[in-house]
């Protein structure tokens, strides 16, 4: 099938998105093969798809990352389950994604294979149909290899409102599962040379366990996945929102010990770290034990915990009793942005 | 984690605390410099105040490179990034220094200026090496720890004929800024918490003037909050004794020679300068490095004829007092209001280490 299109050598070229009938076979040969569903099948200029029961949801999620391929995972899978999980963490059911590809002349053909086949395998395992997707080539050195941008939608039933507004006080704060490991993984690929022992990528789609604590029947206030600037960033901006304060307690916050580790090295702090597969939940006081059970059931929230409560403060500061015993601040991320690690 | 959790162990400290409250003689005041910026860091993060009795007062000292350095050193750094074919590397804390003219080097490096952050030095020699036909220049800051490393970069130089390689050198000396905060007569302090890394350089033997001239008792030690629990305590069984001697609580990392090597290396491609100018506590005599002339050709101040003119600070900035342990940054009109870290508009905000931004990231809930 790839005889005319040597995937194993060949590169992008400009011609791949001029319209013509090389740009037709990069999607059919590439695209189609690996992604193929009854809408993509259709070459249509858009997708013609059944509606569901609900409120629409609609999210969209650019994805710069450098490396393009990390442990555990890559910038196809990333795309997939960034643009699920903010789906999921609405209370949704994401059921549609599009893609949109820029790609620099000059790439590999079978580094972009792997990353399609990889977005394919995530869109199987998070249940989601990509069904539009556009391809544009950029001269080299006008791109960084590759940038892809994933739009969802999915569908919320009625009656469910998360919002990040909703915190109240005395509110219950729930974290799915040790924090860290993503961003590291990305970022210790920068240099490879100072960890001997690579820090895997623990991405993942969330979809499946937010479906788990919404049907739990726990009264949710909202859930958030903490991703560019951490679970530091994501509490604030809760706080913010609700007009709140939030209080951690350090100790019951899980951080495997590699990513302690690193961080050390990095002299960075886990809680300012991205992460893709985890999520932060708040909820009713009353219901937090039993939301816990059944997050602590799921696979992907075995490690879950209450790391915290929703209280006030009209300043909206999110504070946390140390492990050592003293309180401090948990503010935004400051200093050198992390760069590019979604 | 192994070596570090030992060293964060919060029922230790619990026990430590209480030591130090059963120590403290009530009705009296133990005024504390911790001189480094990473132990001021340390503290605010780990909330370590909490622990502490009220008559215990900490007082953040000048031991953060970022904060000391004057603006007239990020001018002379921004007019040589916006020279032809200059290459300037920089660690990454100085880009945000607020400079002149509202300018610093991350602005100049947004408008185009060929401005790198590196993590070593040997970066910037891999730089000079891959560019031959640009000048690299590293803006080298720091105290006693980050000398050596660029000591070794310019003999490499040397060694290796790289001839597009040289140093804007701002490297300082912790004891002259020890000396000058104990000479000043506006300054009260009961004892000092001497730099941990600073220290495995130049060794204990450094800060003995302090218990000899000043009788003041210090103790080095590390950055880890169970040190400098353990450190403070260090220092009111001194002071209640009455003693002034030199401690070292970081036994693990520093001697009382110091590093001979590393020292040694300083010395070769260093000699001290006669007047330098910090942020905070003016000009202050024999305490920095310049390049010996004998290396004169990777001394960015020779290559490019650099004449260094002192810059002014943002009015009502308090940083000069913030850095001499006279007022705390929520005396300062701009904290938290201008100044913020992602807008410094003093050097405090700048570095994490700055007395400020550490205040303001982990502990400015308590000023409300």
């Amino acid at each position: 099938m790839y005889k005319s299109f040597d995937i194993d050598n060949g590169v992008v070229e400009m011609n791949h998105g001029g319209g013509g009938r090389a740009m037709r076979k990069l999607i059919d040969e590439l695209f189609i093969y690996y992604l193929n569903n009854e809408w993509l099948a259709q070459g249509n200029d858009g997708a013609v798809v059944p509606s569901h029961r609900g409120n629409l949801v609609i999210t969209t999620d650019a994805h710069v990352v450098s490396p393009l391929f990390f442990p555990g995972g890559d910038i196809g899978s990333l795309a997939v389950y960034g643009t699920v999980n903010d789906l999921a963490v609405m209370g949704a059911i994401p059921y549609y994604l599009a893609a949109g590809f820029i790609i620099e002349e000059g790439f590999p053909l079978a580094q972009l294979a792997r990353i399609v086949e990889s977005m394919a395998h995530a869109a199987n395992r998070a249940q989601i149909k990509l069904v539009a997707g556009d391809t544009k080539i950029v001269e080299r050195g006008k791109g960084d290899g590759l940038f892809i941008t994933t739009t969802g939608c999915g569908f919320v039933a009625e009656g469910i409102h998360l919002s990040g507004d909703q915190a109240r006080p005395g509110d219950v704060v729930l974290l799915s599962g040790a924090i860290g490991a993503h961003g590291l993984a990305i970022l210790t690929q920068r240099d490879p040379s100072i960890f001997t022992a690579p820090i895997y990528s623990d991405s993942a789609p969330l979809n499946d366990l937010t479906s788990a604590m919404l049907m739990s029947g726990a009264e949710l206030r909202l859930m958030r996945d903490p991703t560019r600037g951490g679970l530091a960033a994501t509490l604030n901006e809760i706080a913010q929102q609700s007009h709140v304060g939030i209080f951690l307690n350090e100790e019951s916050i899980p951080i495997p010990p590699e990513v302690n580790a690193a961080c050390e090295l990095l002299g960075i702090d886990p809680l300012n770290i991205a992460n893709e597969g985890k999520l932060v939940a708040i909820c009713a006081p009353n219901d937090a034990e039993k939301l816990l059970s059944i997050m602590r059931q799921h696979p992907l929230g075995q490690q879950a915990m209450i790391i915290g409560k929703v209280v006030t403060d009209e300043n909206y500061f999110v504070r946390m009793q140390t492990l050592f015993g003293g309180q401090r601040m948990v503010d935004w991320l400051f200093g050198e942005q992390l760069p590019r690690i979604c | 984690m192994k070596y570090v959790d030992e060293f964060r162990n919060g029922r230790i400290a619990r026990q430590i605390a209480q030591i130090i409250a059963s120590e403290t003689q009530t009705g009296r005041y133990y005024r504390l410099m911790e001189f480094c910026g990473g132990h001021t860091h340390t503290l605010s993060r780990y909330g370590i105040a909490d622990l502490l009795p009220a008559n215990i007062r900490m007082i953040h000292g000048p031991g953060c490179p970022v904060c000391v350095l004057p603006i007239g050193w990020i001018n002379l750094a921004i007019d040589l990034s916006l020279k032809k074919n200059v290459i300037l590397c920089t660690y990454a804390d100085t880009l945000r220094i607020p400079a002149a003219w509202s300018l610093s080097l991350s602005r100049i490096k947004a408008q185009g200026a060929d401005i790198r952050v590196i993590y070593s030095v040997d970066n910037a020699l891999e730089i000079a090496r891959a560019n031959p036909n640009c000048e690299v220049v590293f803006f080298a800051i720091g105290f006693e720890t980050t000398t050596p490393p660029t000591a070794v970069a310019i003999l490499q130089a040397a060694a290796s004929n790289l001839n597009n390689f040289s140093v804007l050198c701002c490297h300082v000396l912790t004891p002259p800024a020890i000396q000058h905060i104990l000479d000043a007569p506006d300054i009260r302090i009961d004892g000092v918490i001497g730099p941990g890394h600073v220290s495995t350089v130049i060794g204990l033997q450094a800060y003995e003037f302090c218990a000899t001239q000043y009788q003041q008792p210090v103790v080095i030690t590390g950055f880890e909050p169970l040190d400098i629990m353990q450190a403070i305590l260090m220092l009111i069984r001194q002071i209640n004794g009455q003693r002034a001697i030199v401690e070292n609580e970081y036994t693990r990392a520093v001697t009382r020679a110091g590093n001979q090597k590393a020292s040694e290396l300083i010395k070769r491609v260093f000699e001290i300068r006669e007047n330098f100018e910090w942020r905070g506590l003016g000009v202050l005599p024999n305490s920095a490095w310049q390049i010996r002339p004998s290396f004169a050709q990777y001394d960015a101040e020779q290559r490019f004829n650099l004449k260094y003119q002192p810059g002014v600070d943002h009015k009502g900035c308090e940083c000069g007092a913030i850095l001499r342990g006279l007022k705390h940054p929520r005396d300062c009109k701009l904290f938290a209001r201008g100044c913020v870290p992602e807008n410094p508009l003093g050097a405090c905000m700048v570095s994490s280490e700055g007395a400020c931004a550490a205040h303001y990231l982990y502990g400015r809930y308590r000023d409300v």
